[in-house]
């Protein structure tokens, strides 16, 4: 990798000789993340709306764990995943350590709550304002959940963005679980440790500033996204 | 248009997905230190063990504590660390069947080029580490139950010195870390000479003593245990412990040169 005591330069530099190895890198970054996040998602948002919804006992104790969940440590998720997957740990058996896809499971936990309770709260603000109008159109309560999440969904984009920044930006659990293999489980936050641990400083400077642009430019398509959505919409 | 963005979302994740399936060579995972992978003997090395054997070598660069306690686990199949005492009981306990020899370094103290402590004047480490107690110094210790932070705590025990106090600072982390938090508070540190060559942002460090026996950091390749963790690729793992001993192996590490200085010398038996 070309180095240069300037950050910025460095960064440069890395864009336009892109070689393979840090190309593998950045594209393992996005692969693991990406996938998390619509992992999560999946669970995330009917559950969040359900949460919304329903009135059932013990409905206040899971929000409140939800939200505090959402500032759940990386390093705590990550250990956990991996005494989870750890050979010695009930998991063992599939032999999942050290590999991406434990990456993506460490990322799951942390996305999932962010996404769960910032839909929940998106959608109930959504239902306080219909409420009447899908009742009068007599549609249950499981009815009604699709709908509210399809109308919502300029600002669930906004939600996964911010589960998307969570994941792509920790590094303390795919540290644990990913174990930082080079060519394997190296991702943009591992690989910064890792040169920060070098002393090469301008070289970890310069792959954060990668890092920053490509999440700068996924924010800016669903920014897009999200303003041609309203446009269409009126 | 609901039904589109669904189709486009899950191919999307079908995409993402069968690109985390990674090619199936045959690789073992080997858990070792911090020092060997910072100091790139690894990159030098294993390529040449692949060509060979067309096995894959996975390196988990942790401590040494880290790394015992993940092949205690069955995590990893094969372990190479420098902790002569704890590779020996890590045998006798029975989660491994042989330790070999293979390579040494040795450490280094480093610190402020004034040399507060007078630490080059010292004839042995255990003057150096007494002058460095006795001028109450800033020592950054590594303070992570790594083979390195092991070898400091036996030399202070050597010097007969109990470090305690504001100067004495446990840091809790790798060796570069430790190195740059020591550049930062100008503080004396002790580290393995191939991270050191290796590393690039010493600011005010210098090296100030070496060449006392006790400094010696020797290396070793464990065997682990087929009875502990029959689910563990012994076989590969057998193939990688042999060849860091063989002819071969040790000439791949008496050739990794940084800045035409030799790292680790080769002495398996």
């Amino acid at each position: 990798m070309p180095a240069s005591d300037n950050p910025f330069l460095t960064a440069l530099q890395l864009i336009l000789h892109m070689d393979s190895d840090l190309f593998a890198i950045v594209s393992l970054s996005l692969q693991v993340s990406l996938v998390a996040v619509a992992l999560a998602a999946l669970v995330g948002l009917p559950l969040g709306a359900a949460l919304a919804l329903w009135r059932f006992p013990g409905r206040n104790g899971v929000i409140i764990v939800l939200n505090a969940l959402m500032g759940l440590p990386p390093v705590v998720a990550g250990l956990c995943v991996y005494l989870l997957l750890s050979r010695a740990g009930p998991l063992g058996e599939w032999g999942l350590l050290f590999s991406p896809t434990a990456m993506v499971v460490a990322q799951w936990v942390l996305v999932l709550p962010i996404i769960a309770s910032l839909t929940r709260q998106q959608v109930e603000a959504l239902h306080g304002e219909y409420a009447e109008q899908l009742q009068s159109l007599g549609l249950s309560t499981a009815r009604m959940m699709p709908t509210l999440l399809w109308d919502a969904r300029v600002g669930l984009v906004t939600v996964m963005l911010a589960g998307f920044g969570r994941a792509s930006a920790e590094v303390g659990a795919v540290m644990i679980v990913g174990g930082n293999i080079e060519g394997v489980t190296r991702v943009m936050t591992t690989s910064i440790v890792l040169e920060t641990s070098k002393g090469n400083l301008p070289l970890a400077l310069g792959l954060g500033i990668i890092l920053l642009a490509l999440v700068t430019l996924i924010n800016a398509l669903a920014h897009l996204m999200g303003e041609t959505a309203k446009r269409r919409l009126g | 248009m609901k039904k589109t963005a669904i189709i486009t979302s899950a191919s999307l994740l079908s995409l993402a997905w069968g690109g985390l399936a990674l090619a199936d060579n045959d690789y073992i995972t080997l858990a070792s230190t911090t020092s060997t992978e910072n100091s790139g003997l690894f990159d030098a090395i294993i390529p040449t063990f692949t060509d060979k054997t067309d096995i894959d070598v996975r390196v988990v660069a942790v401590g040494t504590g880290q790394a015992f306690e993940t092949a205690r686990r069955g995590d990893a199949d094969s372990l190479l660390v420098h902790d002569t005492a704890g590779e020996e009981q890590f045998v006798a306990e029975g989660y491994a069947t042989e330790r070999l020899d293979v390579m040494y370094n040795d450490f280094v103290i480093v610190g402020p080029s004034d040399d507060p402590a007078d630490i080059q004047s010292s004839e042995t480490v255990s003057e150096a580490m007494q002058q460095i107690a006795e001028s109450e110094s800033a020592f950054a210790s590594r303070g992570d139950d790594s083979g390195t932070n092991r070898a400091e705590l036996r030399l202070w025990e050597d010097a007969g010195v109990n470090p305690q106090g504001e100067w004495y600072r446990e840091l809790g982390s790798g060796m570069g870390p430790t190195l740059n938090t020591a550049a930062g508070m100008n503080a004396y540190t002790l580290t393995d000479r191939a991270t050191w060559v290796s590393f690039e942002n010493p600011q005010d460090l210098t090296l100030l003593f070496e060449g006392d026996e006790a400094l010696f950091n020797q290396y070793g390749s464990l065997l682990i245990s087929e009875e502990r963790h029959p689910h563990l690729k012994h076989d590969l793992a057998a193939q990688w412990h042999e060849w860091l001993v063989s002819e071969e192996g040790q000439a791949a590490i008496a050739d990794y040169e940084v800045d035409g200085q030799q790292l680790f010398f080769p002495n398996a038996e």
